[in-house]
């Protein structure tokens, strides 16, 4: 059997690193090259050298960008994860009914960004038409806090399936103990539940941490980066830069952004993996 | 043995699905561009017979209007079975051109045939447009002035002539005690709109459908409207373009936008959120007498259930500058033809004919006229059966002056999005002080973003 798979794994492997290749490493590579580059369309591109950095640093639309995205990212990370914690929790307890609850919290995930941005522009307008605030094209707070409610609404529900999968394998013999010597449900939460899912943990930060810096649909549906870009966050300010803009000046300097990005969201990543593993016990 | 076969087979589903994304293109092969935008439409247009290919080029077009994207795709498919030369129209989603174009251009199969809106557009495209001079469709043009030129090179070619100004429901202002003939002056349709208004409860409808600042709306105000005072300026300094706008007329602009706002169906706040649609459909639904938009709109007016041509017109938006009653609608265009110099040989040629067929053919000029309800100026144009573009005619043989399209010279997108966001502002909290905002983004934005657009 071994051997069969020895000799055919090329076969497996090579349909999908191939499209690996030409879907992944090739644009990325290319795109490496073009923020270099000056250009209209990457047929005729003209070396430019890292002026196009340069200019990315200089730029303060950026680093608004940078700072607005940050401070999503922290309070979403939080209100995610502690909310579909509490969930989970919740709903790991043989109540009634939870298979349905579940399958309920679930299924805001199911829903495209961009449907869920306008539809929470619609309703977050009316709420704030009819409390006589300022609409979100015009409303700095509403749109970060209209940002935070709608992608924790979206993202909760599959958190939470990520952490009832972890609390279900917390050995019962290790809960039974805790009960027997005397613990709390506090203390048990705290010393034996949190410690035994330290890998789901992980995941689920990993997850949202990537996802609240590479979000665009939402923020482009929900509040397009009004007023005054004061929304917008690194992935739309890229696109906006690279495509809002006319003339060629522009699109080496939405590349030499994502670059920045790319690398940025790769080193946030690999930090707080490192991180939360450290926690990780083994069972 | 039989593990052998199972094990062929799967590296074979994997292999077909991996591949399955490039086996498209090559099945069909005339489908030139793959559509990714879900927002766009597309059809390809097989040739009939392959016993009567004209010539061996083929056409790409990406179209700038949604409106007309059927006709349009109808025209392509009766050129196709008349000649053999496949036409390809794929059409941008709204406000999606430059992006769609951007991302077509880079393609192995570009569109031939594309659009910019005048210099602004072309500065950004010009090493890609085809001189057009001495070619057929530029032989047939009515006049120099719409071509679009870079030196002595013919870049672009107009192929439609529009006009906008303040579309008017004749019953609805007869209802109120007024006619159009009594309205010739910004004074005029102040006292109208405001009289409307205080009499909103009584009437059951507004003076101004929303004026909404939405996306699909917001350029109405922010290019559209704001013409108005660039025109006029430009034409107290005798220019046609500037690098450093210095506001004249912003007042006027404050005047018509104050007008608007507060004489519509809804609250100003709530304008930051109204929408095209929204605004549209309070003018069909005989909710307020004036909308603000362009002959384009003609098509979704009138028909089945909506106005006759008896119960529209369009009458020019008065600001209060220079002479009122010779100022006719703001006529012109901001839509030019390029032809894609990186394409084939074949393929270039095979546009060139497609545009002069469109232009001069019965088929051609009877489906720019009667289907799309264009004005084309072109030598062997039919005359448009749409009522705006007849009162146009109407207004300059009548001795009025059209005002010019003077957009295409504002610097950048960015500059009409903050003048268009400082609007919505004010809008919602009409103070002097938001209003200083709006003159600060349209007068130190022009320079700003005239700076950046035009790097030494």
């Amino acid at each position: 059997m071994e051997k069969a798979l020895k000799k055919y794994s090329p076969l497996f492997v090579i349909p999908t690193f191939a499209a690996f290749v030409i879907g992944f490493i090739i644009p990325f590579a290319e795109g490496l090259y073009l923020s270099f580059c000056q250009f209209t369309t990457v047929k005729n591109a003209k070396w430019v050298g890292i002026a196009n950095y340069q200019r990315a640093f200089a730029d303060e639309s950026f680093t608004n960008a940078l700072g607005f995205t940050v401070s999503y990212a922290v309070v979403s990370i939080v209100v995610i994860n502690v909310i579909a914690l509490g969930l989970a929790l919740l709903l790991t307890r043989k109540l009634k009914g939870t298979n349905i609850f579940r399958t309920i919290f679930f299924m805001p995930n199911l829903i495209g960004g961009i449907v869920l941005g306008y539809i929470w522009q619609i309703l977050i307008n009316c709420v704030l038409s009819i409390v006589g605030e300022p609409l979100l094209a015009l409303n700095e707070t509403a749109g970060y806090w209209g940002l935070i409610i709608l992608t924790a609404w979206q993202q909760i529900g599959y958190m939470m399936i990520i952490y009832i999968a972890g609390l279900q394998n917390v050995p019962g013999e290790l809960l039974e103990a805790a009960e027997i010597d005397g613990a709390n449900a506090i203390t048990t939460l705290l010393k034996v539940k949190i410690p035994m899912i330290m890998s789901s943990i992980t995941i689920c930060v990993f997850l949202t941490l990537t996802n609240s810096f590479k979000l665009f649909d939402q923020n482009l549906a929900l509040t397009a980066g009004d007023p005054k870009h004061m929304t917008e966050m690194l992935a739309l300010n890229i696109y906006n830069t690279f495509y809002a803009r006319a003339g060629a000046q522009w699109k080496g300097l939405g590349q030499a952004k994502a670059v920045i990005f790319c690398i940025l969201v790769i080193a946030i990543s690999m930090i707080q993996l490192k991180a939360t593993r450290s926690k990780e016990v083994q069972q | 043995m039989k593990k052998r076969l199972m094990a062929l087979a799967l590296t074979a589903a994997v292999g077909a699905t991996a591949l399955t994304g490039c086996g498209s293109n090559q099945t069909a092969a005339t489908t030139a561009a793959p559509a990714t935008e879900a927002a766009k439409t597309e059809t390809t247009v097989a040739p009939a017979t392959e016993a009567a290919p004209a010539a061996d080029g083929s056409v790409y077009y990406l179209n700038f209007k949604p409106e007309q994207d059927q006709q349009w795709q109808d025209l392509a498919k009766a050129y196709t079975e008349e000649t053999g030369v496949p036409v390809t129209v794929v059409t941008a989603a709204s406000g999606e051109y430059e992006t769609t174009l951007m991302s077509e251009m880079g393609k192995s199969s570009a569109p031939t045939l594309f659009q910019v809106n005048g210099p602004v557009g072309l500065a950004n495209w010009t090493d890609y447009c085809y001189d057009l001079a001495g070619t057929d469709i530029y032989n047939e043009l009515t006049s120099e002035g719409f071509a679009l030129k870079d030196g002595d090179a013919v870049k672009g070619i107009a192929y439609v002539v529009e006009s906008y100004g303040i579309i008017t429901n004749k019953s609805l202002l007869e209802k109120a005690g007024y006619t159009v003939e009594e309205i010739d002056s910004f004074e005029d349709l102040k006292k109208v709109a405001e009289d409307i208004t205080a009499r909103k409860d009584e009437l059951g409808f507004a003076a101004f459908s929303s004026a909404g600042m939405d996306g699909s709306s917001d350029w109405r105000f922010k290019t559209h409207l704001a013409n108005l005072p660039i025109y006029f300026e430009y034409q107290a300094d005798g220019i046609g373009a500037t690098d450093a706008i210095k506001g004249t007329y912003l007042d006027n602009y404050k005047n018509i936008w104050d007008l608007y706002i507060n004489n519509s169906t809804c609250e100003p706040a709530d304008l930051a959120a109204k929408t095209g649609d929204d605004s549209r459909n309070e003018f069909l639904a005989g909710e307020a007498v004036f909308f603000q938009n362009g002959s384009w709109e003609y098509g979704n007016l009138t028909g089945e259930g909506k106005f006759t041509d008896d119960d529209l017109a369009m009458i020019p938006i008065y600001v209060g500058v220079g002479d009122e009653a010779n100022q006719g609608l703001c006529t012109g265009t901001e839509n030019y033809w390029c032809v894609n110099a990186e394409a084939e040989e074949a393929d270039i040629q095979a546009t060139l004919d497609f545009m002069a067929w469109c232009v001069t053919s019965e088929e051609g000029t009877n489906a720019m006229a009667n289907e799309m309800g264009f004005v084309i100026p072109f030598k062997n144009a039919v005359e448009s059966p749409n009522l705006f573009v007849k009162q146009d005619v109407a207004y300059t043989n009548a001795g009025k002056l059209p005002v010019s399209w003077n957009f295409p010279t504002m610097p950048s997108e960015e500059w009409k999005n903050g003048v268009g966001q400082a609007l919505t502002a004010y809008a919602a909290d009409q103070t002097d002080a938001n209003w200083a905002e709006v003159v600060t983004a349209f007068v130190e934005g022009w320079a700003t973003e005239y700076a950046l657009a035009n790097p030494q």
